[in-house]
């Protein structure tokens, strides 16, 4: 038997995997992806919700976190696009022109 | 054990392991290839779930249009020479710390009932035409934000071109 709690221990751990590449890998394309991870994890929360409660408003809301995350994924990736133009390098870590 | 159950640990274990193989790669190439499996599965879920409507989106909209989009900027990039040694930052060690916790903390409430009784149970799904039931919600009741969606997506688009353009040398 499936229950709600299994959708939510799922979400979970794909959610941590999004949380863990963010804070350790250094790549931004990776980073980026990561992101990505966690707002399909918190999808999958959204439409299990919307499944045991039976109504349907959950997954308009999924409609609207994946409008979200294509408009991130593309401003995201223009930045990247930009940043390498401009410092040759991907990793989060030499970007540190800001830095005081 | 059902054919629901084996489908629901078959997509939730593919899920899992393919985007852990997707966050741990080197290569930039093949994490985006590995999270294609990875959201497909997650629509295999959300099909599960009775919400054919979003597990279509879901293979159209992540796994197939912004996937292509990272390849196509990977390959933009050409990262092959700048390939650094290490993968990983210098936080790495607080990092795994505070995802442990998280996941130990996230599985401790989810199993948790949340809502005791009969909503734990399997009930039937929202409606029988699933795309229905969410184009009524989305066109009647959230009708002023799926506008405001359409603004974002054109601010977006503008932005996106702002921020890549190549500016002229004079």
């Amino acid at each position: 038997m499936i229950t709600l709690s299994h959708y939510l221990i799922l979400s979970a751990i794909l959610f941590t995997i999004g949380v863990a590449g963010v804070l350790m890998r250094r790549n931004i394309i990776i980073i980026l992806l990561s992101i990505e991870l966690m707002l399909t994890a918190v999808n999958i929360n959204f439409v299990a919700f919307s499944h045991y409660m039976e109504n349907p408003v959950g997954q308009v809301f999924v409609f609207f976190v994946m409008t979200v995350a294509a408009a991130e994924a593309t401003l995201g990736l223009a930045i990247v696009v930009a940043l390498f133009r401009n410092l040759e390098t991907v990793n989060v870590d030499e970007i540190n022109q800001m830095k005081g | 054990m059902g054919l629901y159950d084996i489908m629901f640990y078959y997509l939730a274990s593919v899920a899992v392991i393919t985007a852990l193989l997707a966050v741990s790669r080197a290569n930039p190439v093949y994490a985006v290839v590995f999270l294609i499996p990875c959201f497909f599965h997650v629509a295999g879920i959300f099909v599960l779930l009775g919400a054919e409507f979003l597990a279509v989106i879901q293979i159209l909209v992540p796994a197939g249009a912004l996937m292509i989009l990272y390849l196509f900027v990977v390959f933009l990039l050409n990262l092959s020479e700048i390939k650094g040694r290490r993968i990983t930052n210098r936080q790495t060690l607080l990092a795994g710390i505070v995802a442990v916790l998280l996941i130990i903390l996230l599985i401790v409430l989810s199993m948790q009932s949340l809502f005791p009784g009969p909503f734990q149970e399997m009930v039937k799904s929202v409606g029988i035409d699933n795309t229905a039931a969410v184009g009524g919600s989305l066109y009647t009741d959230f009708l002023f934000p799926f506008e405001l969606a359409s603004l974002v997506l054109l601010v977006v688009m503008f932005g996106a071109m702002v921020l890549a353009k190549r500016e002229e040398k004079e």
